[in-house]
């Protein structure tokens, strides 16, 4: 086993998944031979040649669309949108078409690819470069949207959804891309898509996030255990698309208390539909109201105010006390 | 320095078949006497489909469609292909689609409202008619990338109308496939208007062939009222796309007889001299012409075609009146390949309320 960043291992997911499905094609802009502004791409071109790894022209809409041709063609595009905040052009294919062909043609046709993007903010970037829409996509049915939080999950889930046969958007937690190195096995291995993890055990309140907050999550639990404040049970979702709502309804039913986090916009966030669903299925089991940590209703500022909008830990802290102390 | 020249451009105009059904034997293609015969059937049984399926949506037995009424010979661009090449829709090629082996019930179940009619037969290499416009054509740039990167023999013809030219699906298509050298062939049924705009409304470029240039693709431009040069410009296109050598446009100038769809009324916005006009050039009539011609129609061939077609749609309406309604079931199915817990808890849901309500709403 080798310690990488999710960087690397997203590189050897890639790599090994083109090794052993001859039909996975990699395509978007600069992913060839400058191997993908955040390197994910690095070397797959001399390793596999143009006609597997292609680049493109500055036309995120052709990418997709042209990935949906390709799949029903029965190769297995991973296509990359270079930052998540490029990836509006391309919302007619994706919930027109990507999301519908099986269900258009009864399970005739299907979209069987990958929409790998870097996501979320973080890293005081240019307008654009930080965006969180992964609840538009939530309301297009018929996507899978998978969003790992270490370079374990990376990896696992990144070869689960090259094989998927259903569109997966990955989405890539730009600010996690070289911050956290750990242990990732050397072999091809997939993790199931549609499956949270527990990232840290407790027992008085769950926080359910995913993606780049995962750690901030993971920092707060620390400092609230020193504190003795409370024992805090952190879920990272790793799927949105589809939601593992049993491992949260099993965590909340037990702590009787949760705080969701996460870094899009309060309003419609995947955030408003855990809280629906746990008022509506485990209401008895609450001891306090459901309380969410989120991005505010604005757009994420550039980066003189970045680190005003996202949740850090001291927001996450009152979230959690606020529910501990009602 | 003086100023020079770097590019101009020229576009070719095919027209092998004229209105009074005489023919350019210098371009005429190989067809045989069965061939062309079967051609015109396709025409009649498109036609005669499609004036059902317009008399039914009147009688409230069919939903919105769109006529393809004088656009019949979008069935020489369908002849030319292949088994393993694909065609890819807009909302507009019922002829084409049959003639690609789409059964008719399919078109009536679709229209009808059942998603079935887009399940299309295993071994029919047809996509679901595309709403959206222009946006279809993205798809077939992606087939011809698939194809040419693995260097399979197949092409992708992807339809659109000139309104489905001003898309950006359209450009970035071309240019896609112009880079990549895609096995793709762009069919633009310029049919003079996108709902009540006029061609020339919709562009200010004189002709639609030659946007292709513009992406380094050739652009041909065809009267789309002949069916031998509609089949002879694909089949050129399709030749030229199997053996590597890259996508085309074709433009086919012809014209849009019947309403945008039965929702429409194209009497509001243009002249009635006009649609008149072009009756002169209707595709079916040009064709029975030419094989009249031949020696090869005559009235009484007519009468037995149109009879045998006419049954042939009687028999498909019949069959879509009684198909049996959709399950509620696959509203949930096709979702996902296999279904999450929330969309079973869904699919729950309205299962126990139909049982409830006792009503069956028909299922």
């Amino acid at each position: 086993m080798a310690i990488k960043t999710m960087i690397a291992a997203l590189n050897e997911a890639l790599e090994q998944a083109m090794r052993k499905h001859d039909n996975v094609v990699i395509l978007g802009e600069d992913v060839g031979v400058d191997g993908g502004v955040f390197r994910v791409t690095d070397g797959l071109i001399t390793k596999f040649g143009d006609k597997r790894v292609l680049d493109t022209p500055l036309a995120e809409n052709g990418i997709i669309g042209a990935s949906v041709g390709m799949s029903i063609a029965g190769l297995r595009p991973v296509a990359e949108i270079q930052f998540s905040g490029f990836i509006f052009p391309a919302m007619n294919q994706i919930v027109s078409h990507v999301a519908r062909m099986r269900n258009r043609s009864r399970g005739r046709f299907n979209c069987a690819m990958v929409i790998r993007t870097p996501h979320e903010g973080g890293v005081k970037a240019l307008e654009h470069h930080a965006e969180s829409m992964e609840s538009m996509f939530l309301q297009a049915p018929g996507i899978k949207v998978v969003i790992p939080s270490t370079p374990y999950y990376a990896k696992g889930l990144m070869l689960a959804a090259i094989e998927d046969n259903d569109p997966v958007i990955f989405l890539e937690p730009l600010k996690l891309y070289r911050s956290i190195k750990e242990e990732v096995p050397e072999e091809y291995y997939t993790l199931p898509i549609g499956k949270a993890r527990v990232a840290r055990k407790g027992n008085d309140v769950t926080i359910v996030t995913y993606g780049s907050l995962v750690k901030t999550c993971v920092e707060a639990a620390e400092q609230l255990n020193v504190q003795r404040m409370a024992d805090v049970e952190v879920i990272d979702l790793l799927s949105l698309a589809p939601l593992d709502f049993e491992t949260v309804a099993n965590s909340v039913t037990r702590t009787g208390r949760l705080v969701i986090v996460h870094e899009a916009p309060q309003t419609a966030g995947l955030g408003a539909e855990i809280a629906a669903r746990v008022a509506e299925r485990c209401l008895l089991s609450l001891k306090g109201p459901v309380v969410r940590v989120t991005g505010f209703d604005t757009v994420i500022p550039l980066a003189k105010m970045e680190s005003l909008y996202i949740p850090d830990v001291s927001r996450v802290v009152k979230g959690v006390r606020k529910v501990m102390e009602f | 320095m003086p100023k020079s020249n770097v590019a101009s451009f020229e576009v070719s105009y095919w027209s092998i078949l004229n209105e009074k059904g005489e023919v350019d034997e210098s371009m005429k293609p190989s067809l045989s006497s069965d061939q062309l015969l079967s051609m015109y059937r396709l025409m009649i049984r498109a036609r005669l489909m499609d004036d059902k399926m317009l008399k039914l949506q009147r009688q409230g037995r069919m939903g919105t469609f769109a006529s393809i009424l004088g656009q019949e010979a979008q069935i020489g661009a369908a002849f030319a292909m292949q088994p393993q090449d694909f065609l890819v829709p807009s909302f507009r090629e019922n002829g084409a689609m049959i003639a690609r082996g789409v059964p008719m019930l399919h078109l009536f179940l679709f229209f009808g409202g059942d998603e079935r009619g887009s399940q299309m037969p295993k071994d029919v290499n047809v996509l679901p008619v595309s709403i959206p416009v222009g946006s279809q054509a993205v798809h077939a740039t992606g087939l011809g990338m698939a194809f040419r990167l693995r260097n399979e023999p197949k092409v992708a013809v992807g339809f659109l109308g000139d309104g489905g030219t001003s898309e950006g699906d359209f450009h970035e298509s071309l240019n896609l496939a112009g880079v990549f050298s895609a096995n793709t062939v762009i069919v633009c049924q310029n049919n003079q208007f996108a709902i009540s705009i006029a061609r020339k409304h919709q562009t200010a470029s004189f002709t639609i062939a030659q946007k292709a240039i513009a992406y380094g693709v050739e652009g041909i431009q065809v009267d789309g009222n002949d069916i031998l040069a509609t089949y002879a410009a694909t089949l050129y296109a399709l030749d030229k796309a199997r053996s590597g050598k890259g996508p085309t446009l074709l433009e086919f100038v012809t014209y849009r007889m019947g309403d945008h769809t039965t929702a429409d009324d194209a009497t509001r916005y243009r002249d009635k001299l006009e649609v008149e006009k072009w009756k002169q050039k209707d595709p079916i009539l040009r064709l029975q012409k030419y094989l009249e011609k031949l020696g090869v129609w005559n009235a009484d061939l007519e009468t037995k075609i149109v009879t045998e077609e006419s049954l042939n749609v009687e028999e498909t309406v019949k069959q879509y009146e009684s198909y049996p309604k959709p399950d509620p079931s696959s509203m949930f199915q096709f979702v996902y390949e296999k279904m999450d817990p929330e969309l079973l808890r869904q699919r729950e849901l309205l299962l126990n309320h139909l049982q409830e309500e006792g009503t069956n709403h028909g299922h």
